[in-house]
């Protein structure tokens, strides 16, 4: 009944901002990470340091993005490994 | 000394220059002595959104380059003691302008004038640049659309990183109505995504046409919605505390009604 009134007096609801306000928001996560460039590379830089402490990575092949699907957005790092370092070695 | 506070958007078509020209004429109703500056080259608009275009005889660019006089390009406005215009070059680009100029520029019009206020361009490139290199401050003023609020976020981001901070919103084109049944974001709304001040809310309004269609400003229209809004955000930049006009504007049959039974 009161869905019937809210109809009649023009207050069905399609929601639309809820969807605009969705969309905005993981699109503004992508947006606000791509406003530097120099953020991944430098992250980039970072992650080498740290891993290479532990084995020996390809440098070269190394890839860092952000990817996003429909419900998140997320940091892909592919790191091929050339050689584990032995235990001993390690600093 | 005067203030620099340059009016930007990133997208176009929002009300940049629109707002650029009643924040200035309602400065300038409180007894300030403004200059607008319009910083579009290639594309200038303020003058016709003022009423002004008849009596460009210098632009901006004719004085960055030494042609002519600051002085000389001013144009006064007759309708507002205190309100003058520095129209922008309409044959020449953006990069007829560099950003050491128009600091340059900038401070030569705070020592005579209480505010400057710049008309930016859309878009990101040179013209912005330009338009923000001697500005103390910020207004982005953006609509409840997705395209305008993800270029809104894009600015403010470009802005901080010019150290321009603390920038202020206006949120133009809003539409109690819709924002009631669920189909347009929320003042609320728009403050989470964005997360700065908000400097005031404009209504849709057709009187804003209207009055743009005569050269004219809805700020001093006293009647209209819109004009108040202005008039509000006016008064806050001069420092005072306006609380946010109430912008459910419907009175009518069914609105009664609607209350009558609970739905508001």
């Amino acid at each position: 009944m009161l869905e019937f009134l809210s109809r009649v007096f023009g207050r069905e609801s399609t929601g639309s901002k809820n969807v605009a306000k969705e969309r905005l928001r993981l699109v503004l996560v992508h947006d606000r990470a791509n406003v530097s460039p120099d953020l991944l590379s430098s992250l980039k830089n970072d992650l080498i340091k740290v891993i290479s402490n532990y084995m020996e990575i390809d440098e070269q092949a190394l890839e860092v993005s952000l990817d996003s699907n429909d419900q998140q957005v997320a940091l892909v790092a592919n790191i091929p490994v050339k050689r584990m370092k032995r235990a001993k070695s390690l600093a | 000394m005067g203030e620099v506070i340059v009016v930007t958007s990133g997208k176009g078509g929002v009300g940049k220059t629109t707002t650029t020209a009643n924040l200035g004429m309602g400065l300038a109703s409180h007894g300030k002595k403004v200059c607008l500056v319009d910083a579009d080259i290639g594309l200038r608009n303020l003058d016709v959104v003022l009423g002004l275009e008849n009596r460009i005889v210098f632009d901006i660019v004719d004085v960055t380059s030494g042609v002519c006089r600051i002085r000389q390009a001013l144009i006064k406005d007759k309708r507002c003691e205190g309100l003058h215009l520095l129209p922008a070059a309409q044959t020449k680009d953006k990069t007829a302008v560099n950003p050491d100029q128009m600091k340059e520029l900038c401070e030569e019009l705070r020592k005579e004038f209480d505010y400057v206020i710049i008309d930016c361009p859309a878009g990101i490139e040179q013209g912005f640049k330009n338009a923000i290199a001697g500005a103390d401050k910020a207004i982005v003023v953006t609509t409840p659309e997705v395209s305008a609020v993800r270029d809104a976020d894009r600015i403010i981001g470009l802005l901080e990183a010019a150290e321009l901070r603390e920038p202020k919103l206006i949120i133009n084109r809003y539409r109690p109505k819709m924002v009631n049944r669920g189909d347009m974001m929320s003042i609320d709304d728009m403050n989470e995504i964005l997360a700065i001040d908000l400097l005031g809310v404009v209504p849709e309004d057709e009187q804003v046409v209207v009055t743009t269609n005569k050269g004219e400003t809805v700020v001093r229209d006293e009647k209209s919605q819109s004009g108040q809004a202005y008039r509000n955000i006016t008064r806050r930049i001069l420092g005072e505390n306006v609380p946010l006009m109430n912008l459910e504007e419907q009175s009518g049959l069914f609105s009664a009604l609607r209350k009558m039974i609970g739905l508001k």
